[in-house]
């Protein structure tokens, strides 16, 4: 597992990567490792208008803490701030044209890339080939996350959250909130969504001295890259996607949550070409049980199977 | 090798190989199986009895003639079933292709008449406005997971409207479907159902709606299940009913409830008469549906001379012989599906390349299925996660 890449701040905390839907006990003992005297706070702004629904959480915590409310929050941005709900839906549209461009160039490659690995012939003069077809995928998936990136920072450099009122009002309230708050929980849900919030409210600074212990699509958003997935889609071949530049919080690991029912496994060809594609990074299978733990400088627990080396 | 049983007509069919074999074959020797046989043989076997893509549908009982009636077109129906020699077991075998999917009933002939019955012996049913009709689920075929109630799945709510119509007069029902976790802070993509009862009580459609909501696949949407009055004269291509539609329900439900309204959040739908209704009201009101989903559209037309479907579908083929000389695009998307045991294949196969023409992305999925809700009901999973993609991609729990 790398531990090189992805823009780790030194000074950045634990995390805690659990398997999807974990258990009320597991969670509630990897909170109580880290939060010491502190308070705990939740984000489960990847379920959207059902983010209040988070009574499984707080039963957990015994009613302990508080939910950071991001959706909500960000509603009343968009309600407040016409302009810049203007210019995000903008910047969504952006990011759904990139989306489909990359996609029609995905296909094309990663077709290609199987036909080649399924081809019988001379090795030496094969295996060069399907490795230049393996780099086409990656250079590929680079460009797109560098497309998203720069799509972000022009949307960022067009509308300044921070001079906003609306948006530095809440990111005061929430700084506040989250004064002692020593650890911080994250469902999963909607990705994108959920990336969008806590970028709105600058979390990834307001987190970063912080415990986190996330699960589902909460997990996916502290790697360097938020990979898509879904091997049975009801259309389409069901290429994993770069979807988005996560925060990378974690390095050297790409969670995939539900692994075992979002990928067939136990297509060996299929699963070796998707952990071969995001080499160097280790795409961790996340089902149900699952734990995985950075402590700021190391990875020093990981119990989940990585993509190709799964029984 | 197969063993051929001598030939006691031209139709007897070939049972060689098939479990029925031994029966036939001691029958026709002056050995006919006894009843205690014939129990056994039926104790625990699933009938009509799959063996590869061969059939042996089986009839049990006296009768003077039974026949086969189903509803495949280019079969020939009504084909007598043969009887076992000394026993009251009939039996045929048919030759069906994987994946094919058949509904028939047996006309049992008996002194004085005849009664059209389900096969006792088969569970498979699939019901319609008439009644039911049993079904054969030939090598390949499976009910869909997701056409299947599932209790761990969370329920959508139906809500029955009655609409005013100034254009109709009076009012129209309309029932609305409401998706699990129905928010009204959070604006919702329509879906509009014509014979949106039939669909709820043949096709399954709300528990299609609940599975495919829940895995993600479409959207959490709400669903207008129209009603018809006449269905004859609303969904022959009727102007008044399109404009009902447009100008009445659509604006009355958009009121009513949070949607969206851009056109790619609004699909519109229907089978057989409904699929015309669905058409022709785009073909009036362009753009103002995303996406229309067709299924074994009634698309009568003729290149010359007459459509040969008679004269109720006359404004039918007037419609569609028009579309056909000047098609416009009408859609961003397309979806259309048809049995290939259904006479309206040809129909079909031929509206395809009509509505291409016009750039519309259209997708067009053939089944060896006739013309019934099942059928239809197996095809939502493909026509409305292409035409309302669900965030699959998206959301991780």
């Amino acid at each position: 597992m790398s531990e090189a890449s992805g823009p780790v701040s030194e000074a950045s905390g634990p995390v805690v990567l659990l398997g999807s839907h974990p258990d009320v006990g597991d969670f509630r003992h990897q909170v109580d490792r880290f939060r010491g005297d502190g308070g705990v706070a939740w984000i489960t702004a990847g379920r959207q208008e059902w983010e209040d629904e988070d009574g499984a959480i707080r039963d957990a915590l015994d009613g302990e803490g508080f939910n950071l409310r991001l959706y909500a929050r960000g509603e009343e941005v968009w309600s407040r701030d016409p302009e810049l709900a203007d210019a995000h839906r903008a910047h969504q549209r952006r990011l759904r044209l990139l989306r489909r461009a990359y996609n029609l160039r995905l296909q094309r490659l990663m077709d290609g890339w199987a036909r080649m690995a399924a081809m019988v012939g001379d090795a030496r003069v094969l295996d060069p080939e399907r490795e230049a077809a393996l780099d086409d995928v990656r250079r590929l998936d680079e460009h797109h996350l560098r497309r998203i990136e720069e799509a972000r920072r022009a949307f960022e450099a067009e509308v300044h959250f921070g001079e906003r009122d609306a948006v530095r009002e809440i990111r005061a309230q929430l700084a506040e909130r989250l004064d002692h708050v020593r650890v911080v929980a994250m469902a999963g849900g909607h990705v994108p969504v959920l990336l969008n919030r806590l970028r709105l409210f600058d979390m990834p600074r307001l987190l970063t001295s912080r415990t986190l212990v996330a699960w589902g699509g909460g997990t996916m958003v502290l790697a360097r890259r938020v990979v898509l997935f879904h091997d049975s889609p009801p259309w389409g071949p069901g290429h994993a996607e770069v979807g988005e530049a996560g925060l990378g919080r974690v390095p050297g690991v790409i969670p995939l949550p539900s692994a075992s029912r979002r990928l067939r496994l136990d297509d060996a060809d299929r699963v070796d070409r998707m952990a071969r594609r995001f080499e160097p990074d280790d795409c961790l299978l996340m089902d149900h049980g699952a734990r995985a733990e950075w402590d700021g400088h190391r990875w020093t627990a990981v119990e989940a199977a990585r993509l190709g080396e799964h029984a | 090798m197969r063993w051929a049983p001598e030939r006691a007509s031209p139709q007897t069919p070939d049972v060689g190989g098939l479990a029925i074999e031994p029966f036939v074959r001691r029958a026709l020797e002056g050995d006919s199986p006894t009843t205690g046989e014939i129990d056994a043989f039926l104790e625990g076997r699933t009938v009509p009895i799959v063996e590869g893509t061969r059939v042996t549908i089986l009839f049990r009982g006296s009768a003077d003639d039974v026949r086969l009636r189903h509803w495949v077109f280019g079969l020939p129906t009504a084909n007598s079933l043969h009887r076992i020699r000394g026993t009251e077991l009939w039996y045929d075998v048919l030759e069906l292709p994987e994946g094919s999917r058949v509904e028939y009933k047996f006309e049992v002939v008996r002194t004085g008449g005849s009664e059209w019955l389900r096969d006792p012996l088969n569970p498979h049913l699939a019901r319609d406005p008439f009644g039911a009709n049993s079904v054969i689920q030939a090598a390949g075929y499976a009910v869909p997971d997701w056409a299947v109630e599932d209790p761990s799945v969370r329920q959508g709510t139906l809500e029955e409207r009655r609409f005013r119509s100034r254009i109709l007069g009076g009012t129209r029902k309309v029932t609305i479907y409401r998706p699990a976790r129905f928010r009204p802070s959070r604006s919702y993509p329509l879906l509009l159902v014509h014979d949106g009862g039939d669909y709820l009580a043949y096709a399954g459609l709300k528990t299609v709606l609940d599975n495919l909501i829940q895995r993600l696949e479409i959207p959490g949407l709400v669903a207008a299940l129209m009603h018809p009055h006449d269905r004859m004269e609303q969904y022959r291509g009727s102007e008044a009913h399109s404009r009902y539609l447009v100008e009445e329900l659509v604006p009355d439900l958009e009121h009513m409830l949070p949607l969206r309204t851009a056109p790619e959040s609004r699909v519109l739908m229907g089978a057989s008469l409904g699929a015309v209704a669905t058409l022709s009201t785009a073909v009036r009101y362009p753009d103002t549906f995303g996406g229309l989903l067709l299924q074994s559209g009634s698309f009568a037309f003729s290149d010359i001379g007459g459509h040969g479907r008679g004269p109720v579908f006359d404004p039918i083929a007037d419609f569609v012989n028009d579309y056909r000389r000047a098609p416009t695009a009408v859609a961003r998307r397309i979806f259309v599906s048809c049995g290939i045991y259904e006479s309206l294949i040809y129909e079909n196969r031929s509206l395809v390349p009509v509505l291409e023409r016009t750039g519309m992305n259209v997708r067009f999925v053939e089944s060896r299925d006739g013309h019934n809700w099942e059928n239809w009901r197996d095809r939502l999973r493909m026509g409305l996660s292409w035409l309302l993609p669900g965030p699959l991609w998206l959301v991780y729990d």
